[in-house]
């Protein structure tokens, strides 16, 4: 990984900029009862992990962030609501009942506390491999090939190329079972 | 800052989780699921710091599933939808005994 340029208090802050802009986002998410504000919502979600990418060092993922989710997928949600022309929101209170939202509460704390205890103790410090300075340092001064897109390209064109092929099945498959699923049935004879 | 982004990351997978157990509109807890997986994503970059690029590999193959679930998923919306007139899905009980 290269050292980033950044001030390191500038760095720090932009970090928490984006990601509590992420959070309170995701909170706004759930809460709002119309599908189309909770869409923006998560589009703003995903645009503040796409600054978080880029923070961590993963420039391609950031702009696959915008480009994939929040271009294409999200789009296609929009494209849905507006299809199904679900009439107001106030008609749509779709929230569980109250003891339903502290059931789900408790279960996202119970969800939430051993990954939060995980991500603060001292488990982190042992998955550290121990020769990351070394790495980091014969990273940083081997010359970049490619840019920040060969690092994620080598391995997904070597290493995991039968899994990109299977990709493209997938996707395949994906196209013919939505068109089917999509298409308005004609009269069955 | 890597506490922090797995931090981050397990508070977002844990509001999708409230997300799906709470709401009933169809299509919310799709986005919910996709909060989820946006979640995961952002764990794996983290720790791609750590241990190169492989998993940065694994975001790239978690979009394409993500893609290819949000159109086989919003299909077969749109054909409940054609059916029961609604996606809240207190009224598709179809499987209720």
């Amino acid at each position: 990984m290269q050292p980033n340029e950044f001030h390191p208090i500038a760095y720090s802050a932009a970090f928490y900029f984006f990601g509590l802009t992420a959070l309170a986002s995701a909170i706004a998410f759930v809460t709002r009862k119309s599908p189309v504000a909770a869409a923006m919502w998560l589009v703003n979600v995903m645009f503040c992990l796409a600054g978080l990418y880029v923070m961590l060092d993963a420039q391609f993922i950031g702009a696959i962030q915008v480009l994939v989710y929040a271009g294409a997928i999200m789009v296609v949600f929009l494209f849905v609501i507006m299809l199904l022309n679900l009439g107001h929101a106030s008609e749509l209170a779709d929230a569980r009942g109250r003891w339903g939202q502290v059931l789900a509460l408790l279960v996202g704390l119970a969800l939430v506390a051993p990954l939060l205890a995980l991500s603060k103790g001292d488990l982190l410090n042992r998955m550290i491999p121990p020769d990351l300075a070394a790495r980091a340092a014969a990273a940083a001064a081997a010359p970049t090939a490619g840019g920040v897109i060969g690092p994620v390209a080598e391995p997904l064109f070597k290493e995991y190329l039968l899994a990109f092929e299977l990709t493209s099945v997938l996707l395949l498959a994906a196209i013919v079972g939505a068109v089917v699923l999509g298409k308005r049935r004609t009269d069955a004879r | 800052m890597l506490a922090e982004a797995l931090a981050l990351s397990a508070v977002l997978f844990a509001i999708g989780v409230i997300g799906v157990l709470t709401r009933r509109n169809a299509i919310i807890i799709f986005m919910c699921v996709e909060l989820m997986l946006n979640a995961v994503n952002l764990s794996f970059v983290a720790l791609s710091t750590l241990y190169g690029a492989s998993g940065q590999v694994f975001v790239v193959f978690t979009m394409t599933v993500a893609a290819a679930e949000a159109a086989v998923g919003l299909a077969i919306i749109i054909a409940i939808f054609r059916h029961v007139k609604t996606v809240n899905l207190q009224n598709i009980n179809l499987l209720k005994g």
